[in-house]
């Protein structure tokens, strides 16, 4: 039996294994020089023919942008509309020198700075043969001159592209919004290839909220373009689906006397349908201009509105926070009469001020002696602070909030455009936790007349006020309440919300309630008796002063001698008529004074417009 | 052993000089392509400059290692690669869909790439300490070795990575002198089974090869891929139409332009004239890889590193030859040119075995 095994044998595997690199080599050798045939035969043999194949290689598949959607008021007026608008757009493949050419435009064109700036940022972002625009808005004198000039300056070129344009300006701009360019925000937010030949995109208000509608869908054309880029002509088309046009509920007549009464006061007027939640009115004052702001406000002009003390920029409507003031004495009156704590002959004695026990600070009533003997409906009428502040003292702080959140109070009401507050009701859990500090009794009764850290929203408001007209029934407010396709021309109503029904109060505590708002209006001793003489129909109101300022004990608040920032809040709210509420609304003059004064009279003039017709009879 | 003064700074790095410049100016030449062929966006250069930086970093530590090292770790090596491959298979099943990816959370690995570098070793690993040229037993094991995880990839499916992982397991059998006899009888074996493979393969995979044979049939389909980028190759003619200036690319006709077809760009741009200076850089990587397998010490790093290198090789033939239309469209990048990460680390690894072959060898005192 011999040994079998086989002993490697090194040099010769060393041999074996060299040879097989030379085989390689010589393999790849041949492999490399087919390669390089094959490439000698495309590239110099059948160049000529592929160089014309690439010439007239030219069809691409381009976007074509929907067109918005348009945007009418509640009496057919146009809103929003889409403008051509000239705009000068540069090529920076066909451009030798950029300042060379921007000097040259410059003489023919005013372009300021942010323009180049704009542009050279979008240039680093776009390929060099797309098209950039450098400015926006041509004069058509801009146009013609560069009409004239243009041979000499290649690569650029003015184009007519539609432009969202708001022709009422300022006057809708807190609730219908604007559309401005897409940016890296919006990006993340849409389906891009939906936007691909989309410059612009609702950025605020109605124009944000209802974006997917008014957008509509992308189309696109196959066209034959030549060796610059530029189209020679169209293959294939499949059109955009445009956009749906869109009706909103505000009443533009309505909506302009409403921002006219609010002329040089900064403030805020929201009316409503109370039936379905219909916003009629909408205003956030002072307003601004939106259409700037389409393509890009120049930096210089936003600094002014940004940093104005009046504060244009926010919508006071929705996100503006304020005490609610005696406004609030309506809602605490029937959750008083609900709970028991009060009858509605009970009488209150008002000596102009009120201690708690044990205590020796003095909470003071508006009028200075005192109202006397008062019971509910004349603490209404007459806005006794002293009633109200024994009320909420036999409320307590819970029994309070849960009064004041029934109708809506320190929630968002949930119209259907962005930037509400919540506004704030308290409680004794919400104070400990945002304030880590106990509830005093004091803050209690500061809390009966809507001062201290109750802050309510006007839209929160009027819609409280809404419910309060319809014996509790609480709606949706709402914006818009019609949609329509612009090519079938076949609109479609909005259903309305389901509406939500304040619980457990009596139809005859409603009924009391109203009537003491009449009375404010109507009463001989009303406190907007003056703002409710003479009227064609009933209304029921009630006037709200919010105090900024704080006053020692012993002083007098003395209107001239408190900076103007700090001088009262004004506020009324109203419906009217007052048995079928074809309306109702909230108004709030910051740093007005007297709501009876400076609020009401501006309420009975928006009531009189809405409800009245040119011979002054009810509609 | 020389005083360690005396060595050199690349030598104590296991750095191999001349393959080190061929891939940093391979590198620099592809970011400029990438440069053209990307829409001129620099965030792109920025990030494939990254990834290379990375995978520089894989190969100096893979340099590091003595060859000894990799070589016992080869089989352990595989046999993690099989386990990974069969649960990603396992999972994509779940998922129902292509899956290449282990998701491990922090990072998301691809097996199949692993398997590139893994079965080689392994191949060389076994043949190492037997007598070659491998008798026909030997062969048969080898044959398992490779068949196993190429019929797992392309099960996923990914038929130009299995491929490439079958091309790299077959040249170690190559280079450790399989007999031409035995070579001729699986070509002819190989050809006989086409038409049983053509049974197998996927309905896009049959169109992409008929597309080779006649691109015109169907110019908007499926050979819309290789007309584009055949008019981008000879409109470029010798010279180019100079580099930005590629109307293919930059009109947006080509597809794939960044990654896959990034050479007919390259061809577009610098004509033929370019294309020969690419072929220089590319023949000059790979004749020093062949040079260091030839004066490797050990039969394993003979093997390992003549078969690398021929991997290498295929994948410039396989993508060259898909874009100039003479081979079917397989989704291999171009080396160190196209836009993408993962195959530049295996890559850049796989050169790092290369270095410390070169770089570990014991000076014998004559």
């Amino acid at each position: 039996m011999g040994l079998n095994f086989t002993i490697k044998d090194t040099e010769e595997e060393s041999r074996l294994i060299r040879l097989r690199i030379y085989s390689a080599v010589v393999i790849i050798i041949l492999i490399v020089m087919v390669l390089v045939a094959r490439l000698f035969y495309l590239q110099v043999i059948r160049h000529d023919h592929f160089i014309t194949l690439s010439q007239s290689n030219r069809v691409k598949v381009l976007p074509i942008a929907p067109i918005r959607g348009l945007i009418f008021s509640r009496d057919n007026v146009l809103l929003a509309d889409n403008q051509p608008s000239f705009s000068l757009e540069l090529i920076p493949e066909q451009i030798d020198s950029l300042d060379k050419t921007i000097g040259q435009l410059s003489r023919l064109i005013d372009i300021d700075e942010d323009s180049v700036n704009r542009f050279k940022k979008l240039r680093r972002e776009k390929r060099r043969f797309e098209s950039i625009p450098l400015k926006f808005n041509l004069s058509e004198d801009e146009v013609a001159r560069f009409s004239v000039e243009r041979h000499k300056i290649p690569g650029a070129k003015v184009i007519a592209r539609p432009y969202r344009h708001y022709p009422e300006k300022s006057t809708l701009v807190h609730a219908l919004g604007y559309v401005a360019r897409i940016d890296e925000k919006d990006l993340q937010k849409i389906v891009e290839s939906n936007y691909l030949g989309t410059t612009h995109i609702g950025k605020l208000g109605v124009e944000k909220a209802y974006e997917d509608i008014l957008h509509g869908h992308v189309g696109h054309q196959q066209v034959e373009v030549n060796a610059q880029g530029r189209i020679i002509r169209v293959l294939e088309r499949t059109p955009p689906e445009p956009g749906k046009n869109i009706y909103l509920t505000l009443d533009l007549s309505l909506q302009t006397v409403a921002l006219s009464l609010m002329q040089g006061r900064k403030g805020s007027i929201v009316a409503m349908n109370p039936d379905n939640g219909d916003i009629l009115a909408l205003v956030s004052s002072p307003a601004y201009d939106p259409n700037p702001f389409v393509n890009g406000i120049d930096s210089k002009s936003y600094k002014v509105l940004l940093s104005s003390r009046d504060t244009p920029l926010i919508n006071r409507a929705l996100s503006g926070k304020y005490p609610p003031g005696s406004t609030i004495k309506p809602f605490l009156a029937i959750a008083a009469l609900m709970f028991g704590v009060r009858d509605v002959d009970e009488k209150t004695w008002c000596k102009g001020w009120y201690t708690l026990k044990g205590q020796d600070h003095r909470y003071r009533d508006w009028k200075k002696g005192g109202h006397g003997h008062v019971d509910l409906n004349y603490a209404i009428m007459q806005s006794c602070d002293v009633y109200f502040y024994t009320l909420a003292h036999d409320l307590g702080i819970t029994r309070l909030n849960q009064a004041l959140t029934n109708f809506g109070f320190g929630f968002k009401t949930g119209i259907d455009i962005g930037g509400e507050s919540t506004g704030l009701v308290p409680s004794i859990d919400w104070k400990r936790s945002a304030l880590n500090q106990p509830w005093y009794p004091g803050e209690t009764l500061i809390a009966g007349i809507g001062q201290g850290y109750v802050l309510t929203t006007p839209l929160q408001l009027v819609t409280a006020t809404a419910a309060l007209a319809n014996h509790g029934k609480r709606v949706l407010p709402r914006l818009v309440y019609k949609i329509s396709d612009p090519i079938s021309g076949e609109s479609t109503l909005l259903p309305v919300a389901t509406p939500e029904y304040v619980a457990g109060y009596k139809q005859e505590h409603w009924n009391f309630v109203i009537q003491a708002m009449e009375d404010v209006m109507h009463g001989a001793k009303g406190t907007a008796r003056r703002s409710g003489a003479n009227a064609a129909y009933r209304i029921a109101g009630k006037t709200g002063t919010a105090q900024l300022f704080g006053i020692g004990q012993d002083e007098k608040y003395e209107k001239d001698e408190v900076p103007e920032h700090l001088r009262d809040h004004a506020l009324f709210i109203a419906f009217a008529p007052a048995r079928q509420p074809k309306i109702a609304l909230a108004i709030v003059v910051e740093n007005g004074g007297g709501g009876s004064s400076t609020a009401a009279p501006i309420g009975r003039k928006l009531l009189d417009h809405y409800l009245l017709d040119e011979s002054g009879n009810l509609k | 052993m020389k005083p360690f003064e005396q060595q050199s700074l690349s030598k104590r790095l296991h750095l191999d000089v001349p393959l080190c410049f061929g891939l940093l100016v391979l590198c620099g030449l592809g970011l400029m392509v990438l440069y053209s062929a990307g829409g001129e966006d620099l965030g792109i250069i920025i990030r494939q400059a990254t990834r290379m930086g990375v995978a520089f970093v894989f190969m100096f530590l893979v340099a590091q290692l003595p060859p000894a090292v990799i070589e016992r770790w080869s089989l352990w090596l595989f046999i993690a690669g099989i386990a990974t491959l069969v649960t990603v298979l396992w999972v994509g099943h779940v998922g129902k869909g292509a899956q290449r990816w282990l998701d491990l959370g922090f990072f998301r690995f691809q097996p199949s790439e692993l398997m590139k570098l893994s079965v080689p070793m392994v191949v060389a690993w076994y043949l190492a300490n037997k007598t070659l040229p491998p008798n026909i037993g030997n062969i048969i094991i080898v044959g398992l070795m490779i068949i196993i995880p190429v019929a797992l990839i392309a099960k996923q499916p990914d038929l130009g990575t299995s491929l490439l992982v079958a091309t790299a397991g077959l040249s170690v059998l190559f280079i450790a002198g399989i007999r031409w006899k035995i070579i001729l009888i699986f070509g002819a074996l190989c050809s006989m089974c086409a038409p049983i493979l053509w049974y197998f393969m996927h309905d896009y995979q049959k169109r992409r090869v008929l597309t080779l044979f006649n691109p015109e049939q169907d110019p908007l389909g499926a050979g819309y891929h290789i007309i584009q980028s055949m008019i981008a190759v000879g409109s470029g003619g010798i010279y180019g139409k100079g580099w930005l200036n590629g109307t293919q690319s930059h009109l947006e006709f080509l597809p794939e332009r960044s990654t896959d077809f990034i050479f007919a760009v390259y061809c577009e741009e610098f004509g033929l004239m370019g294309v020969l200076l690419l072929l220089c850089i590319y023949l000059f990587i790979i004749a020093r890889g062949l040079y260091i397998a030839a004066n490797a010490q050990q039969t394993y790093g003979k093997l390992l590193a003549a078969a690398l290198t021929l991997t290498f090789f295929v994948y410039i033939f396989v993508n060259m030859g898909m874009v100039i239309g003479q081979l079917p469209v397989v989704g291999v990048p171009l080396p160190l040119i196209s836009h993408g990460g993962t195959s530049m680390v295996t890559l850049m690894v796989a050169f790092g075995i290369l270095m410390s072959i070169h770089t570990h060898r014991r000076i014998l005192s004559s």
